[in-house]
């Protein structure tokens, strides 16, 4: 399994869902299912409101640093 | 021919003369035609030779005046330049010095992208198997272009419609005059190092083929080739095709499109995330509720000792009322019976017999009926019944 995204999280959580709409799962594995799907909503909706709304300025000042100001638009 | 007035020439002299004659007549001149034989040797200078249909000549191009030159002499190419003719002593052969080349037709710019694209696509930039997956959702992206320009008020409008929470850097550059190519190089270069961001975002706003110029650069090629960080750009208008597009991870053909492939609409994948949440608890929820109503209807069918023992009385019940019909049906059945034989006796009955005449012929002695004569003796007492009274006789004669 590779690192866990948003992408792969959306992806499992729509997998879960048909999964659980095919009606074939027995009792433990649907809310086992149902736990893990709601867990990865969780995820999603975490990642989509985590970044900090910001927008900065990167430059190099004279010795070479990184300076970051606020940009004014 | 007068052997006195005979003019002799030392090679020199003949060589020099002839040199003199063609630099003299043709210091500068311009010429055309195409380039062909061409090579460079460690010197860096180009050789070539200039043809057209019918003839050719040497020709060099030094490496001073090569750095000039936009493109690259490669065989194939129609030009016109600006040249001296010269001729080289020692070996007696006279070739053209170009000053300056310019290709034919389409132009010296034009000419140096088609030479770059396809030098670059020879070694593989542009292969897809090259180009890094740009990020679904990326926590930070980096937006290299002018400050100043519309393109960065584009980018940085459609960002925050699309997902209002975005977390942009901005690295300003030239986008175009001499010092941009080195910006932009330096700019990949500076963002590749320190690694904040998961996007870069290189742009431009529309322009001529002159103004985008650094974006079909060979520097700025390769630095969006190895950077690390996966690369969109979005250079000028949809029909602007620039080396740094090729190269890129994914092209968008302007930066307001390139915005929209960094960002996704943020409020679009909310929603499907809570439609496929609620899918889920309706899921769950009905599953249960099923179940429930399975375990319901099975505990209701389940039989209870009461009911067992209803159910035998029910059954004991039957039986008996089964029991008792078919024995008065049997008794029926016997009694009809009894009274049809009681008939069929009635009519055997010898008394109805003797009603009409006939007689009953038996030994008196043992009450014998005699069927037979044979058996019988004279004076044998007989008993005759008759329908009415009996006779007692005795046999006087045996008919045989």
């Amino acid at each position: 399994m590779g690192k866990k995204t948003f992408e792969t999280a959306l992806k499992k959580l729509e997998e879960i869902v048909k999964q659980m709409e095919s009606n074939a799962l027995d009792l433990e594995d649907a809310v086992k299912k149902y736990e893990t799907g709601i867990k990865e909503a969780k995820y999603c909706l975490d990642i989509l409101d985590k970044t900090e709304k910001k927008i900065s300025l990167l430059s190099v000042d004279n010795s070479g640093n990184l300076q970051e100001k606020p940009f004014k638009q | 021919m007068v052997e006195e007035n005979r003019q002799i020439y030392t090679v020199s002299n003949l060589t020099r003369k002839i040199k003199s004659l063609l630099e003299d007549n043709f210091p500068f001149i311009w010429i055309t035609g195409e380039i062909s034989n061409c090579s460079v040797p460690g010197s860096g200078h180009s050789y070539f030779t200039l043809k057209d249909n019918n003839a050719v000549i040497s020709s060099v191009m030094f490496k001073n005046q090569k750095s000039r030159l936009k493109f690259n002499l490669e065989n194939g190419i129609k030009i016109f330049g600006l040249a001296r003719l010269s001729l080289y002593e020692p070996r007696g052969s006279y070739q053209l010095i170009f000053e300056h080349i310019e290709p034919e037709g389409a132009g010296a710019t034009q000419l140096a992208y088609e030479q770059l694209k396809k030098r670059l696509a020879d070694k593989g930039y542009f292969d897809d198997k090259y180009k890094k997956p740009i990020p679904f959702i990326s926590s930070k992206v980096c937006i290299i272009t002018s400050a100043t320009g519309a393109a960065v008020q584009d980018i940085i409008n459609i960002a925050q419609r699309r997902f209002s929470n975005s977390n942009l850097e901005i690295v300003s550059v030239k986008v175009q005059g001499h010092d941009s190519e080195k910006e932009i190089v330096n700019a990949l270069e500076l963002i590749n190092e320190y690694q904040r961001s998961d996007l870069i975002i290189l742009a431009r706003g529309g322009g001529s083929l002159e103004d985008l110029a650094s974006f079909n650069s060979e520097l700025v090629a390769n630095a969006v080739f190895y950077s690390k960080i996966p690369v969109i750009t979005g250079i000028g208008h949809e029909t602007d095709f620039t080396i740094a597009d090729f190269v890129a991870d994914l092209r968008a053909p302007t930066p307001s499109a390139a915005a929209e492939l960094a960002f996704q609409d943020k409020n679009a994948l909310k929603n499907k995330i809570f439609k496929l949440n609620e899918n889920l608890k309706n899921l769950i929820k009905n599953k249960i509720f099923f179940l429930n109503n399975t375990v319901f209807d099975l505990k209701s069918r389940i039989k209870t000792p009461q009911i067992i023992i209803y159910d035998h009385r029910l059954r004991l019940e039957e039986y008996e009322s089964r029991l008792h019909n078919n024995f008065l049906r049997y008794i029926k059945h016997k009694k009809e019976k009894l009274l049809y034989l009681t008939d069929v006796l009635n009519s055997l009955n010898h008394e109805s017999i003797l009603k009409r005449g006939y007689s009953i012929t038996r030994f008196f002695k043992d009450k014998k009926v005699i069927l037979n004569s044979d058996r019988i003796k004279k004076n044998d007492k007989l008993e005759i019944i008759l329908s009415k009274g009996k006779l007692i006789t005795k046999v006087e004669k045996i008919n045989g």
